[in-house]
């Protein structure tokens, strides 16, 4: 019986046996590489999520074994499931990638460039796609839209202009929490991600919504603009959480811990738990455990090569043993005549300012050297 | 192997004669060469008094640029710094607050930014990763000193004259670089 559900399907002239009801864009991940569309709006951890952002749409050159005829229009591959013998052509197919560069000018016409402000910069998937599918120029000549300021609490800061109106954040409030407080409202040009009437998000899971979000449009106010993700060193780590599974990646800068968020896998998806469960993570874990002590930390985190993140290069036992000094162990123990303590200089990285422990972004006045942190 | 020019000449290991003994007709031949230099053009400048002027790529220290309004153009988004390949600039990004729009051009500004002038090999790729228009190398050269200390130049060093408040001092500076 098993073997009769297990369907054929070649994309990108790969051929891959997956039960039925498998989406040709599951498929394709598990072929993997370049072979997997860009997604959005999918994510395979939220029912009903996808059908939405149009990046992932795949030319079907042969419908199935007993069908064989083409379909007619690209479709979305988050939405379609495999038929037996299907052939599928994603990067193979002009149409597809002229397709794919139209809906990346699309989804750009609104959002503003303004990634060097953006805290999603670097791990944004939106840079990921337009950097791979898009074109350089945009032929949109209007006011970008604009948005009213929503407030949604303390801990989670909404950036409407960014937003490409996925639904992720959706999804994850209705599945993780037991009662939605944000949604979209309004409709076309005029549509946005809001609460009725200026509440804000403070259900115990809804944090969840920043690690979904692939642009930047919902961030972490603990977070905001503390530091470039590329700057921070990513590593891996879990505490004993009573609501959560707890194990995370912590985001830091030498001992501190700037951010917290969820482990993602190849796809910007929270990964599993070893018991199989999507290891979503609560509040208490994301926004209040700021210090080294509250966790246990296994190791640097792996990061593709490919992306900023691992310009630092962190690996081996980084996070879990210090260096040892080597100077007075190579200087027959003798100190250093002369030794400049780079803190005495530079104003950068002052050793009495943590910034990891301020509640909101830091200010003018945060770094005034005479001053301690504010709490 | 065959010889590629015809510059290779056999070395004469025959004894020499008096004359060459003397060495007189190559100290000649040598003088009148040193000699003859006088009435070349001098390839050196009297630095102090006398300056060369720069290649129109020169990179020289940097600054950071200011808008037409007198704003801050730098939103610490850490691209100059991320393309360093010496590790020399380092910044702590802050919040614009209400009432301090004219002094940031945009809502996230670098409330300290750091060029460490002992590591940096001024290769410009900071200027060109810059997305703002922010950071520039001048022409200028960054003064010698004995001590490392005072080679990490932060804002203050390298922020350029406000063009609204201090017009009279960003003209000198472009007039003397100029």
């Amino acid at each position: 019986m098993s073997e009769q559900n297990l369907f054929k399907v070649t994309i990108d002239n790969i051929s891959i046996e997956v039960p039925a009801g498998t989406t040709v864009l599951q498929a394709a991940r598990l072929i993997g590489g370049q072979v997997a569309p860009p997604a959005m709006c999918f994510y395979s951890k939220l029912e009903g999520s996808g059908g939405k952002c149009r990046t992932c749409l795949v030319e079907v050159s042969k419908g199935s074994e007993k069908d064989p005829r083409p379909m007619p229009k690209l479709v979305a591959s988050c939405r379609t499931t495999v038929m037996d013998g299907m052939e599928v052509k994603n990067i193979t197919s002009e149409k597809v990638l002229d397709a794919r560069a139209g809906v990346v000018e699309f989804l750009l016409l609104n959002h503003p460039l303004d990634c060097p402000i953006c805290d999603q910069a670097g791990e944004c998937h939106l840079q990921d796609l337009s950097f791979e599918h898009g074109k350089a120029d945009t032929r949109y000549e209007f006011q970008r839209r604009t948005f009213k300021k929503h407030d949604l609490g303390k801990n989670i800061q909404l950036h409407m202009t960014r937003c490409i109106l996925c639904y992720r954040c959706v999804f994850t409030a209705d599945q993780l929490t037991n009662k939605r407080v944000h949604g979209i409202l309004d409709r076309g040009d005029h549509a946005e991600i809001a609460t009725h009437i200026e509440k804000s998000l403070d259900n115990e899971f809804i944090g969840n919504v920043i690690d979904v979000c692939p642009v930047g449009a919902l961030t972490d106010k603990t977070f905001r603009f503390k530091n470039r993700v590329w700057f921070l060193k990513p590593m891996d780590a879990h505490r004993d959480c009573p609501t959560c599974s707890g194990r995370v990646t912590l985001w830091n800068r030498g001992d501190e811990v700037y951010r917290v968020t969820a482990r993602k896998d190849q796809w910007g998806e929270i990964e599993d738990t070893p018991d199989g469960k999507p290891g979503w993570i609560c509040n208490t874990c994301r926004f209040d455990k700021k210090e080294t002590s509250d966790w246990t930390i296994e190791g640097p985190r792996e990061i593709s090569r490919q992306s900023v993140i691992a310009q630092g290069h962190y690996a081996g036992n980084i996070g879990t043993t210090k260096p040892n000094e080597t100077f007075k162990a190579v200087n027959d123990g003798r100190a250093p005549h002369l030794l400049m303590d780079i803190h005495d200089e530079s104003e950068v990285n002052q050793p009495n300012i943590h910034l990891g422990k301020i509640q909101g972004p830091s200010h003018g006045d945060t770094f005034n050297t005479n001053n301690t942190h504010k709490a | 192997m065959q010889p590629l020019t015809n510059k290779a000449q056999a070395v004469s290991r025959a004894p020499m004669t008096f004359w060459e003994r003397l060495y007189l007709i190559n100290i000649i031949k040598g003088m009148f060469i040193t000699f003859s230099h006088m009435f070349k053009k001098q390839p050196t400048t009297r630095y102090p008094e006398e300056k060369r002027a720069f290649s129109p790529v020169f990179r020289g220290l940097h600054v950071l640029n200011r808008d037409e309004e007198g704003r801050e153009r730098c939103t610490a988004c850490g691209l100059c710094a991320v393309a360093c390949p010496a590790e020399a600039i380092t910044m702590e990004a802050a919040e614009r607050e209400t009432g301090e729009e004219h002094l940031y051009r945009e809502e996230k500004y670098a409330a300290k930014y750091e060029i460490n002038m002992l590591r940096c090999i001024f290769c410009g790729l900071c200027e060109e990763a810059c997305p703002k228009d922010a950071i520039y190398l001048s022409e200028t050269f960054a003064p010698a000193n004995y001590t490392r200390k005072g080679f990490i130049y932060g804002k203050p060093d390298l922020l350029i004259p406000n063009p609204k408040t201090e017009a009279s001092d960003l003209a000198l500076a472009r007039g003397v670089e100029a």
